[in-house]
């Protein structure tokens, strides 16, 4: 159990690229995760078609929720919106590579719930998961 | 008993009687609680006692003439006796069941409060309630219009009697206070606490969740006028506890849930209520929970609320000892003169959850969060902290796992 902490989720929870704020911004959206304090704020930068050119995080949170916001970042950076709608579940945890329980899938999940709340609130006549 | 009392507090023999502590979490992983103020684990006792009454006497309560709805309403009511005569309740009538803690004192905000309460009147809680002893006040508050103030919590971990004297002069309706913090650990002194507001005018609401279970509480001696606790956090089952409320009150109060059980007649368009407490208990109650309430009083009673009581303080001391050797580590709160078995913490730049992921990777349970008192955490601005609770069957070997588990957590994140 304690793979969960792979060198690269202390890694990157300890030394983040993709933390900071990003003003003016695209999209800016931030969430908590009510049971254990998380908060998280992802604010993204498009260019005129709608790529990702600059995406930063920022907020509190435990190593699983943080190395997940800084990998979901790393991931998006010359994507489209619309390629972001597709970042599934399954995604993030191979992004982290490891296997969690329910409790700790709230963590890992928090960033890809805040960037597509972000996503969906630009496109309001979609809906958001 | 004797023998028991005069060799000291066997908690090994103690822990015989809790199936659930010798399970293995993992294969060769042994079971270490530390997270009996969230719930506590349940004695064979109270376990059998719930079986028992399912297998040969179940049958709603009340009304029925037939001989097991004779036997279970002598089980319901029973019970009832022996948890007030266990917290020393005037009389048995003053103690209402409910859900917990939570429906307690929502049970007094809507009844109590939506009746004797108007625009521009104040509560008074404090800065260490549990969510449950807030979030009721403030639904009041913005139905209302209430005003609601806070009596502060020093960086200690205590609470600021000084502002509490002068915010008495506003003369509040009612001061709502925990007896212990789920968080801080702090045993509030209530009877000083209670003894002025009650000379302020104000009528008095203690959550006892934290406090019940630890220590004898004597609700003849505090003087409280309304005192809250539940069932699952003192070796009981969940789905029940109990609201404490003094007569002349309750008597006043309108009912809280409308159906059967707490009606003398009804009539297609009216109906009289029933004497209390039947008034506030609508519908079949939880009627083996009750017995298994009744069972793991006896059990506490058994065991001795004054033996406990040595136990858990010589083991917090020793939990406090031990932690604050570890670099980095901060525990919240007061020390063990006004604490009790709560120690919650946080490690320097190490996220609660992962504390609490990697001691879990080794069979150790504690909780991480806020607790359900996130107003205390954003006060000491901390986004989450660790929590490592203790009971009656915990032992100083557990107090070590814990701290060999934190030393690991170091390790990793070094």
């Amino acid at each position: 159990m304690e793979d969960f902490y792979r060198e690269l989720i202390i890694e990157r929870y300890k030394d983040p690229h993709f933390r900071g704020v990003l003003d003016p911004n695209d999209i800016s959206y931030e969430d908590d995760n009510p049971s254990c304090g998380d908060h998280i704020q992802i604010d993204v930068r498009l260019d005129e078609k709608g790529i990702v050119t600059e995406a930063l995080f920022s907020g509190e949170g435990c190593a699983i929720s943080q190395a997940s916001a800084d990998l979901l970042l790393e991931s998006i950076i010359g994507k489209s919106v619309d390629d972001i709608k597709e970042i599934s579940k399954e995604d993030i945890l191979e992004n982290l590579g490891i296997e969690l329980g329910p409790v700790r899938l709230k963590c890992a999940l928090l960033p890809l719930k805040v960037l597509k709340a972000g996503i969906y609130g630009i496109n309001k006549t979609e809906e958001s998961d | 008993m004797a023998a028991k009392i005069t060799t000291g507090y066997d908690v090994n023999e103690v822990r015989q009687d809790f199936p659930i502590l010798t399970r293995e979490i993992r294969p060769g992983v042994l079971l270490t609680y530390l997270d009996s103020a969230a719930t506590s684990q349940k004695p064979n006792a109270v376990i059998e006692a719930m079986s028992a009454y399912y297998q040969d006497t179940n049958a709603n309560i009340h009304r029925g003439i037939h001989q097991l709805a004779e036997e279970a309403t002598f089980a319901y009511e029973n019970a009832r006796e022996r948890i007030a005569a266990f917290v020393n309740a005037p009389s048995s009538e003053e103690l209402i069941f409910t859900r917990n803690t939570t429906e307690s004192i929502n049970l007094v905000a809507f009844t109590w409060g939506r009746t004797f309460l108007k625009a521009g009147d104040l509560i008074l809680l404090t800065e260490m309630e549990h969510h449950s002893n807030l979030v009721p006040w403030q639904m009041l508050a913005n139905e209302l219009d209430l005003e609601l103030e806070f009596i502060p919590v020093t960086p200690d971990g205590l609470l600021d009697l000084d502002i509490y004297k002068k915010q008495l002069k506003k003369e509040p309706k009612l001061l709502g206070i925990t007896h212990m913090s789920n968080v801080l650990g702090t045993i509030n002194p209530l009877e000083e606490i209670l003894q002025d507001a009650k000379s302020a005018g104000a009528v008095t609401l203690v959550d006892g969740a934290q406090a019940v279970p630890h220590f004898h509480v004597d609700l003849s001696k505090l003087e409280a006028d309304f005192y809250a606790f539940s069932a699952h956090k003192m070796c009981g089952p969940t789905g029940i506890g109990a609201l404490f409320g003094r007569k002349e009150l309750l008597e006043k109060m309108p009912p809280f849930l409308g159906g059967g059980e707490m009606i003398k007649r009804v009539e297609l368009r009216s109906f009289k209520t029933n004497d209390i407490p039947h008034k506030f208990e609508a519908g079949t109650p939880a009627i083996a929970e009750a017995v298994g309430f009744g069972a793991a009083v006896d059990y506490l009673s058994d065991l001795g609320m004054d033996q406990i009581e040595r136990h858990e303080r010589s083991l917090t001391g020793y939990a406090i000892e031990k932690l604050s050797q570890i670099s980095d580590l901060h525990i919240l709160g007061p020390d063990i003169e006004e604490k009790g078995g709560v120690v919650a913490f946080y490690i320097k730049d190490i996220h609660a959850h992962d504390v609490a992921q990697i001691l879990d990777s080794r069979g150790i349970a504690v909780r991480a969060g806020h607790h359900c008192a996130q107003p205390l955490h954003t006060k000491f601005n901390l986004p989450a902290t660790s929590r490592a609770s203790l009971y009656l069957y915990n032992t100083r070997e557990e107090v070590d796992r814990l701290v060999d588990g934190i030393h690991r957590v170091k390790e990793i994140f070094a």
